[in-house]
């Protein structure tokens, strides 16, 4: 479905990748080596060279927004535009919101709460609602669960898994090994501004209390 | 004139500089340091006023469009520079002075000429005596404006990276993301001259009024002509702060929607 051939950004590259649909894929490797940056590059955020196509169509054949809305990038810390959490959602159904939001642990009235009394956690749980509640067909996810406790890093991984097994991609970064060989069917490494493949010991998926 | 025009001599300076001279004063004693920063700009003063009064008087006796033009100019690209050196981020390549000095140039040459030859309409409309003292006026006030402007659109872009990009990320276009932005950089670019005419007469009375009124000019018309240059300004100070917040929010972009911070000088 995501095909990238030749991808460049400063120090990472060109490199391949490939995502099928319902396909989960974990980054891993040591901070700086441009993780964050490959993603941003798929996503079109920052300037990069290469040939990225969704589904056989061309990064460059649509708008930068319409890409993203098919191809999402959630950075590892969320941005908020508006002092409440609600306006954050426009677009989605809010029934979908509601739904995902009761999956991570969280009620419906978190869309009225103040976005500056949010923990880091309760940040990264509203962020990955906002994306899954566009439903983009290939999701990137930046860190999603490093700052969550285990409860609910187990929620966002039943979410993340229920969202590929609907059709889409997801590509995620993280530095838990287990959270990789768990969740990723296949792991790549970052190393040298280039992806390697990582052998994977199945680990057994863990499901919330 | 109604009124009577009273000449100053060297003396009557020279007993205004006592007060100068007592700041200085108060400076030494109070050990502020200030004493050294106050001689020298009231050097600069007396020395960069005395030469502009040499300059306008020669050009106000030839009249001349080359040489109007030519003052305008100049003022026009040093209102720029003044701009651009007060951006604590610049844009690389010089394109704070560029976007700056154009702003500066279509707001200024706009208004200044729709005044000249519609309600003003001195004989000829590029008349020195009034084309290049109403150019001042209006750049000064336009350069804050843009200044202010310029310089709150890159620092909220840079200081609100994170929820730029999320929208971004989300499928924003680039201009849903940076509009609130643009709009605040805005609102500070205007607030100087909104104040100003919300201030007008009660709080203080403007320069050009009170200069105009010392010269012995009717107070009725005086103000006459503070109302037009005050509706002068903030039409400038609108056309500039918008042309330059939009155009450093589109320098700081590109045709992907993204956010281009690295566009910025480190």
């Amino acid at each position: 479905m995501l095909s990238v051939r030749n991808l460049k950004r400063l120090s990472i590259g060109p490199l391949d990748l490939d995502l099928a649909p319902g396909e989960i894929v974990a980054l891993i490797g040591p901070s700086g080596m441009g993780k964050s940056l490959l993603m941003r590059a798929i996503a079109d955020l920052d300037p990069n060279e290469g040939e990225v196509t969704l589904s056989g169509q061309s990064r460059e054949s649509m708008s930068a927004p319409e890409w993203r809305k098919q191809v999402m990038y959630v950075p590892a810390h969320s941005g908020w535009w508006a002092d409440l959490v609600e306006p954050h959602f426009e677009g989605a159904l809010r029934m979908r919101v509601v739904e995902l939001l009761q999956r991570l642990g969280l009620e419906s009235t978190a869309l009225g709460w103040q976005v500056a009394n949010l923990s880091t956690g309760e940040r990264q749980r509203l962020s990955l609602v906002r994306a899954l509640a566009l439903n983009p067909k290939i999701l990137m996810l930046d860190e999603p669960t490093s700052g969550l406790d285990t409860e609910n890093a187990n929620r966002a991984e039943v979410l993340i898994r229920r969202h590929a097994a609907e059709g889409s991609g997801v590509l995620f970064v993280t530095h838990d090994a287990a959270q990789a060989a768990r969740l990723g069917g296949r792991v790549l490494r970052l190393k040298d501004g280039q992806l390697l493949h990582e052998p994977v010991t199945p680990q057994p998926h863990e499901t919330p209390s | 004139m109604t009124g009577v025009y009273i000449q100053l001599n060297y003396l009557d300076l020279a007993l205004a500089s006592v007060f100068l001279l007592l700041a200085g004063g108060l400076s030494v004693t109070l050990k502020l340091g200030l004493e050294k920063s106050l001689g020298i700009a009231a050097l600069r003063t007396v020395v960069q006023l005395t030469l502009i009064g040499l300059v306008l008087k020669i050009l106000f006796q030839t009249t001349s469009p080359l040489w109007t033009g030519l003052a305008a100019i100049t003022m026009i690209a040093l209102a720029g520079r003044e701009a651009s050196a007060r951006q604590s981020l610049k844009l690389k390549s010089g394109w704070s002075y560029s976007i700056a000095a154009t702003a500066l140039l279509t707001a200024g040459a706009i208004v200044t000429t729709l005044a000249l030859t519609t309600a003003i309409r001195p004989e000829p409309w590029y008349d020195p005596r009034f084309a290049l003292p109403l150019l001042g006026m209006i750049l000064g006030n336009t350069l804050n404006g843009v200044s202010v402007g310029m310089e709150r659109i890159t620092a909220t872009l840079k200081r609100e990276r994170e929820a730029v990009e999320a929208r971004l990320a989300l499928g924003h276009t680039r201009r849903e993301a940076v509009r609130p932005y643009v709009r605040e950089a805005l609102r500070a670019g205007l607030m100087h001259i909104i104040n100003a005419m919300s201030a007008a007469g009660l709080i203080s009375l403007p320069g050009m009024m009170t200069g105009q009124i010392l010269a012995g000019v009717d107070p009725t018309e005086a103000v006459k002509y503070q109302i037009l240059i005050m509706f002068l300004i903030a039409g400038s100070t609108s056309i500039g702060a918008l042309m330059a917040v939009l155009a450093v929010s589109k320098r700081l972009g590109d045709d992907r929607d993204r956010l281009r911070l690295d566009r910025l000088r480190s």
